[in-house]
This record gives C-alpha cells, sequence and structure tokens, in this order.
C-alpha cells in the first residue's frame, strides 16, 4: 500500500508543474529573462510552493517517523563548501540554456518529444560521469593514503 | 510582463509544496528530482520501488491530464543538438555536485531553512539569468 504514497506524489507534482506552465521551457526562461519581457510566474510558483512546504515540514519535524518508513532520510551535509557552490552554478548554466531543469524534462517525456529525449538521456550521462569521477577520485586518494602509511 | 500568469503559478506552487511534503510525511524521503532520478541510474543501490513510482507519477500527469482535455503542448527546446547536449550534461553534472535542482534545493530545502540549500538556491538562479541574459541580449540568440 505504501508505494501508493510516492506515486501520488509523483503525480501531484507533475499536475503542480503542468497548471503552473513550469514544464514549458519558454515560461521558465521568461522568468529567468530579467532583461527582456520578464515573466514573474516562476517566483509566484516558488512563493506559494514553500507558503505549504514551510509549515509541511515543520509538521513533520513533530513526528518521530514517516507513516510509512521506519526514519527520515535528510541530508547530513550541512557546511557551503565548493561542491556545491561549483554544482549549483553549472547546474544554472544548464538551466539557462534551454530551460529545462530534471522535474520538467522527466515530465515531458510523456511527450515523446525527441529533444526532451535527448535532453534526459545527457542529463544521466552527466550524472554518470560525475559519479565515476568521485568514484576515481576516492580511490586515488585511498592508494594514496595507503601509500604513505606503508612508507612511513 | 505580458506572460504573467499569477493564479495558475499560484495554484501549481501549492501543488508542488503539497507534493514535497507529503512524500516527506509519508516516505520520509525529500522530493528533490535530481535525486530521485540519479538514484535510479545506479546499478548496485536499493530503495528504487518509491523513486520509479514517483518518476512514472510525473510521467503520468501530463497524459491522465490530456485524457481530460489538458494535455500538454509539445516543449520548445533550441534547435541546435549541441545546445541540448551540452544542458542535459551541466544539468545532470551539476545537480549531483551540488546534491540538488530547483526542487530538492530550491523548494525542500529552502523550506527546511537549509543554508546550503539558501546558498544553492541563490547560486543557480543567478547563473541562470546571467546565462539567458548572454545567450539572449548579447549573443542574440
Amino acid at each position: 500500500m505504501w508505494i501508493i504514497a510516492p506515486l501520488l506524489c509523483g503525480l501531484i507534482f507533475g499536475a503542480g508543474l503542468l497548471i503552473s506552465g513550469m514544464v514549458q521551457p519558454t515560461k521558465v526562461l521568461g522568468f529567468l529573462d530579467i532583461f527582456g519581457a520578464w515573466d514573474p510566474s516562476l517566483a509566484v510558483v516558488m512563493a506559494a510552493a514553500l507558503a505549504v512546504s514551510v509549515p509541511g515540514f515543520m509538521l513533520a519535524n513533530r513526528h518521530s517517523r514517516p507513516w510509512f518508513a521506519g526514519q527520515y532520510f535528510l541530508p547530513g551535509k550541512s557546511g557551503i563548501d565548493l561542491p556545491l557552490v561549483a554544482g549549483a552554478a553549472l547546474f544554472g548554466i544548464g538551466w539557462g540554456l534551454v530551460g529545462l531543469c530534471p522535474g520538467p524534462a522527466l515530465e515531458s517525456l510523456a511527450t515523446l518529444s525527441p529533444g526532451i529525449i535527448v535532453f534526459v538521456a545527457a542529463m544521466a550521462a552527466g550524472m554518470i560521469a560525475h559519479d565515476a569521477w568521485q568514484q576515481a577520485r576516492l580511490t586515488a586518494q585511498r592508494d594514496r593514503t595507503l601509500a604513505s602509511a606503508t612508507d612511513g | 510582463m505580458a506572460d504573467f500568469t499569477p493564479v495558475s503559478a499560484a495554484i501549481g506552487g501549492v501543488l508542488i509544496g503539497l507534493s514535497a511534503v507529503l512524500l516527506m510525511l509519508s516516505t520520509g524521503r525529500i522530493a528533490g528530482i535530481s535525486g530521485i532520478f540519479s538514484g535510479l541510474l545506479n546499478l548496485r543501490g536499493e530503495d528504487k520501488g518509491w523513486r520509479i513510482v514517483f518518476v512514472a507519477g510525473l510521467i503520468l500527469a501530463p497524459i491522465l491530464a490530456g485524457l481530460i482535455g489538458y494535455g500538454m503542448a509539445q516543449p520548445k527546446l533550441p534547435s541546435s543538438w549541441a545546445v541540448i547536449i551540452a544542458a542535459g550534461l551541466l544539468v545532470g553534472f551539476g545537480t549531483r555536485l551540488g546534491g540538488g535542482c530547483t526542487s530538492g534545493h530550491g523548494i525542500c530545502g529552502v523550506a527546511r531553512l537549509s543554508p546550503r540549500s539558501i546558498a544553492a538556491t541563490v547560486v543557480f538562479m543567478v547563473t541562470a539569468v546571467i546565462t539567458v541574459a548572454v545567450t539572449h541580449h548579447v549573443l542574440g540568440g
């Protein structure tokens, strides 16, 4: 039965993107284009979403555990570091290039648009490339630590 | 501001916020789409079930809306495949490196008053605005 909850959440999220118009890249670009014919709609979407999610998450904080899981899965990191800033900057450039972020891109797969399919494939490739790079860095770091340990 | 649609934006925003809250209350998960999707790409990863079902719901939404006459238009994308691919790679790599996107940082993280998410949201908003300014007004795309 628990599987109904994420399905419903996906449907509601998709409906929200659809009704707000944020599923359309042109609408998003209209917000980002502050030097053109600026469309503030995205700011209203964010404000309305936060008006619901701020009290909603406070409510969740008061429950010791979720309805269908043993615990909450919250991000562990707290500090602002270089990967966060660099990653957000790269994402912002990609978002500004076509007006697609991950939610609308995945939802738009429903249209079977070749451009969307290529975008989502490239997005997946970017994610896989990041994880492979991170893995290689960790392995190199471990090897260095092991080498210095045996040297000493 | 000819294209400003405050009412539909507000209704859509409420639904997005509601989805994030319901996912947190029911499964204890952050509704960050980049995180949900990247979890599907990891071969060893567990707990794929809820991720598959959430993304299925996301894709089903416009299909169901189409059945009652509110289908979505084909998205308008740049004609250049190079731009589409570059943007996809940047969005994929950047959201993994930065640990989130508009939904995970911009809505869930900001709602939790996470300094990391607030910083990330400011950074991606600023770089996106600069990117659009450069491509639309400097390069004249």
